[in-house]
């Protein structure tokens, strides 16, 4: 860590300024692509056929484009944003995220009733917002990144106008997010006028001096409780259930996954002073929401019927677990968390994308009963919808259990033992519900009879995160030593 | 080091036969049966060699595969034996072809995934039995979970989900606790080791210098997840549900060999790991084993119905091993660790016979039979010979492991104390009332159902195919133990060592 830290506070070490653009390519790529989109909606017809296809090609382009160049890791435009690096690990996941979601929106969509090339274009904006997040260097690029990403993710949340429910999470989603937005706004005035600059690196290197400050200390506290909003923790989750039911099935794909995602990493980012060492005194925050929302989420998930609903309150769930990373607050928890995010999203993606197949016209297909005989109605379907919730579990040799690990790990190198004992402890509630997908799917009978239209690039969707699913439980390796290469 | 593939062969071939299982039709029931059963043996054939080539006066781990898997948290794919996984790993790999060919006819629904779900599971059982990393261990533990919980919720009986959920959710508890005390255990030897392992070989040398109050948590997380498994008192509310609801297969597997991972995981890491810890806590959980013991028998003695009263015996039969690991005597652990092969056999061939007869009347209680030996005699005869075993008459297996679980507990140092074998003893005397009095009011008698007469015969060829290789074993280990006892005898007193270095003298 000590060096790469060395390596961005080096001067010399910039590249030269034609140079910048190019190390900037997957931002440019997406970038680009939005106005090419913005061309193609205002001269075709048809440009709800083309954009999905576009929309995948940009996202994969800029996911290996980055993945590519993760070694190229610098500071550009005097110390605004990062390239390489950690940013590019979260870029990545950020595209395929938005690449899965957006192969299985094409059939989804003229379901749903929002089959207009609008969609994707917003979706695009929003992963631009993303990786202006993960990587930000200034707080000013946070906030930038931030509204870019919530404001098309309003929208999003409210793409069908003539759906009540859809309007009301666009509604409900909007206000508490501009309320969220308020306290980020006021932390980094506060911030600023504790300290005098927005400059990250600044705040990373005088951590300790600035944190004898009481202002500055409540003024990062405005920013943590703001975040807390974006990553779904209790006490500020209310907003969740509601808005992940009421949207359409992809968009809350999107948002509860590769949304957390990004919000994750800008925590990441302003904490790096105590992943590098500095003593942690946001360590108590964090302990207590992520105690509370391990516990409040997999308790309450128990008394759902409603599948997008129980997923919702899983993710809360899901947030406390890596917020136990932001409590022990040591360089393996970075590890641990950018691992577990990955697994999330890919477990999630596969989860909602089931859904959406499953789910009928007018939201309706969303209950566990809609599940009940799936295994009888479509094997492969069960079979995958039972991977994923075995993985979103924790059970080994799946992704999620990976995740909770090195979450635990560091944990308990942090001495933060009750912590661990609580996630397990909530981890063991939410097996309940988790494997009641299983006992709907496999072991009762068809209640609602009803065909399900299997559509194909959902499927080949589904199919890809399943493996990723796999190959990052049987072989955490290929994830974890990319992530520890660009930490040490 | 030298590697030796043999054991990764044995690991593999359940696994490569459970996936080509997945390209099966649906419809091709008999050949996937034919397949399974061929796969399973094929695993049989493998422990044998196994078996045959394994060194007996070594006490160190054999057949050694050691591959790096994780190289970030240095967890690596490491399996061997010693003479006490070795025996178990043959009572697995030796009653899964039994079961899959005894659920010829009772399985009908959904074949195919019935047969991969017990390959898959059989994978589990062999990789807790030779999983030499810590974290190797957990993963088969807890993969394991899985396809039981399928054939316990598929092809159960009236409460299956009930009882699948119920069996999921009680092991996941103790496991996720353990999962704790593993990682806590393997942050600790990178203080002291210098590095973060989970090499069981290593983690022998940290565990006993844990600190000692911190140990005793550690020893808590451990033992409550395998007494959850074995299932001790007053954990085993799981495991009457899962039985009873379990298909046959189910619960021969159930009661044959997943228990037995429970005893396996106390003498293979809660003894040697936390030597001062067991060392303290042994009185204690010796009088809740002995407890098991006497309330899984005289809740036996009440039960209708045959499959439910075998059930509550495993409690008690239960209660006999882990009363002989606590004891923590040479001739105690080698008892329990024959009483685990005894068990298998026993109560999975009475879990077999209850299984026969369900098959033909579709009727488990006590009182709806009666006289049925001028019906089928050669049945009768069979199930005679398993009760016995299971009650531990001389000449056949049970007594052998039950008499030196009792004497070996009787001089033990550690447990310094007369009156834990007298009550277990007591046990062996309830046995015997149980399962007399069930016999004598299934089988002799006049008929006492009309019904019967038209609905029972005797046992096929199948059925005799599945029963008499556990019989012939059930005599022989009764006969002539050695042959058991040899294979297990160095690696106890290693065992027993390692345990008797951290805690002085108490053991001589």
């Amino acid at each position: 860590m000590k060096r790469e830290r060395g390596q961005i506070k080096n001067d010399t070490n910039m590249p030269q300024n034609n140079y910048e653009y190019f190390l900037l390519m997957p931002q440019l790529i997406i970038a680009v692509g939005i106005v090419l989109s913005v061309l193609v909606e205002l001269t075709t017809k048809k440009s709800e056929q083309i954009l999905p296809w576009l929309s995948i090609a940009l996202f994969v382009a800029a996911a290996f484009d980055s993945i590519l160049n993760i070694n190229q890791n610098f500071v550009l435009f005097g110390g605004m944003i990062e390239v390489g690096g950690k940013p590019a690990i979260f870029n990545f996941i950020f595209n395929i995220g938005a690449a899965l979601v957006v192969l299985s929106s094409i059939d989804y969509l003229k379901k749903y009733g929002a089959y207009f090339g609008e969609y994707y274009i917003l979706v695009q904006s929003s992963v631009l917002g993303m990786m202006v997040m993960s990587g930000a260097k200034d707080i000013l690029m946070i906030f930038m990144g931030l509204e870019l990403m919530s404001i098309c993710f309003y929208v999003l949340a409210g793409i069908n106008r003539k759906k009540l429910s859809a309007n009301e999470a666009s509604m409900k989603y909007f206000l508490l997010g501009a309320f969220a937005t308020g306290f980020i706004v006021y932390g980094i005035a506060l911030i600023y006028g504790a300290t005098g600059t927005t400059s990250i690196q600044n705040l990373v290197e005088n951590f300790v001096t600035y944190s004898s400050n009481i202002i500055f200390i409540l003024g990062f506290v405005f920013f943590l409780v703001g975040f807390s909003f974006k990553i779904a923790a209790v006490p500020f989750h209310m907003w969740v259930p509601d808005v992940y039911h009421g949207s359409a099935t992809s968009v809350t794909s999107l948002m509860s996954t590769t949304g957390k995602t990004a919000a994750f990493s800008v925590l990441i980012i302003m904490l790096s002073a105590v992943f590098s060492g500095a003593s942690n005194v946001f360590r108590p925050y964090f302990a207590t929401i992520s105690a509370l929302s391990m516990l409040f989420g997999s308790v309450v998930a128990i008394s759902q019927t409603n599948l997008k609903r129980m997923l919702a309150y899983s993710s809360i769930a899901h947030a406390g677990y890596m917020a136990i990373g932001l409590a022990a607050g040591n360089i393996f928890s970075v590890a641990g968390i950018i691992f577990y995010l990955a697994a999330y999203v890919f477990m999630n993606i596969g989860a909602f994308t089931i859904i959406s197949i499953v789910e009928g016209e007018n939201d309706s297909k969303t209950d566990l009963n809609s599940f009940a005989g799936l295994n009888a109605k479509s094997p492969i379907l069960a079979a995958l919808m039972a991977l994923f919730m075995f993985a979103l579990a924790g059970i080994p040799p799946l992704a999620g259990f990976f995740g909770k690990y090195y979450v635990f790990i560091s944990a308990i190198q942090s001495h933060l033992t009750w912590l661990a004992i609580l996630g397990v402890l909530s981890s063991v509630i939410s097996v309940y519900f988790y494997i009641r997908v299983v006992v709907f799917m496999y072991f009762k009978e068809s209640v609602e009879d009803f065909k399900i239209q299997i559509s194909p690039y959902s499927l080949t969707a589904v199919i890809i995160t399943a493996l990723l699913v796999l190959v990052f439980g049987i072989l955490p390796d290929t994830l974890m030593n990319v992530i520890t290469s660009v930490l040490h | 080091m030298e590697q030796n593939l043999l054991l990764t062969y044995l690991l593999l071939t359940p696994i490569i036969g459970s996936v080509l299982v997945l390209f099966f039709k649906k419809e091709q029931k008999e050949l996937i049966r034919w397949f399974g059963l061929a796969v399973s043996l094929v695993a049989f054939v493998i422990s044998l060699v196994v078996y045959f080539s394994f060194n007996q006066t070594n006490p160190q781990f054999q057949f050694i595969h050691q591959v790096i898997w994780i190289k970030s948290l240095n967890i690596s794919y490491h399996v061997g034996v010693d003479g006490i996984s070795l025996i178990l790993v043959l009572l697995t790999t030796f009653l899964t072809p039994l079961t899959l060919l005894s659920t010829w006819k009772a399985i009908e629904k959904n074949v195919k995934m019935f047969t991969f779900s017990m390959l898959f599971l059989e994978v589990g059982m062999l990789g807790v039995f030779i999983s030499l990393d810590i974290f190797l261990f957990y993963i088969f533990w807890e993969a394991m979970l899985i396809p039981m919980y399928f054939i316990i919720g598929i092809w159960g009986g009236e409460r299956r989900i009930y009882a699948a959920v119920k069996f999921f959710i009680f092991t996941m508890f103790g496991s996720l606790l353990m999962l704790i005390a593993i990682i806590w255990l393997a942050v600790y030897a990178s203080t002291t080791l210098g590095y973060f392992t989970t090499n069981l070989l290593d983690l022998y040398k940290v565990g006993p210098t844990v600190p000692h109050d911190i140990q005793g948590w550690m020893f808590g997380a451990f033992f409550l997840s395998f007494a959850i498994k074995v299932p001790l008192f007053p954990l085993h509310t799981w495991l009457p549900d899962a039985h009873v609801e379990a298909p046959t297969a189910g619960s021969v597997i159930l009661a044959g060999v997943l228990l037995k991972m429970g005893t396996y995981g106390l003498v293979r890491f809660c003894l040697p790991l936390f030597p001062q810890s067991a060392v303290q806590f042994a009185p204690i959980i010796s009088v809740l084993a002995v407890i098991g013991i006497i309330y899984g028998a005289l809740v036996s003695m009440v039960q209708t119905d045959m499959k439910k009263l075998v059930a509550y015996s495993s409690v008690s039969h239960l209660g006999f091993v882990v009363l002989g690991i606590f004891a923590m005597t040479v001739e105690s652990v080698q008892g329990a660790v024959i009483q685990m092969v005894n068990h298998g056999l026993s109560t999975g061939a009475l879990f077999l016979l209850v299984g026969v007869l369900y098959e033909r009347t579709h009727r488990r209680d006590i009182a709806f039979y009666g006289g049925i030996a001028k019906l089928v005699p050669l049945y009768s005869t069979v199930l005679m010979i398993a009760m016995l075993s299971s009650i531990g008459l001389p000449g056949l297996n049970g007594f052998v492991g039950e008499f030196l679980i009792l004497i070996g507990s009787f001089k033990s140092p550690v447990l310094n104390s007369w009156w834990f074998t007298i009550f277990a003893a007591s046990g062996v005397i309830f046995a015997a009332v149980y399962l007399l009095w069930m016999y004598q009011r299934v089988v002799f008698g006049q008929v006492t159902n009309e019904e019967l007469k038209h609905e029972l015969t005797d046992m096929n060829l199948r059925e005799m195919i599945v029963i008499v290789p556990i019989l012939i074993f059930i005599v022989w280990i009764g006969v002539y133990p050695s042959t058991f006892l040899k294979l297990t005898e160095v690696s106890t007193q290693s065992i027993l060592q390692q345990v008797g270095t951290f805690t002085g003298n108490l053991l001589k």
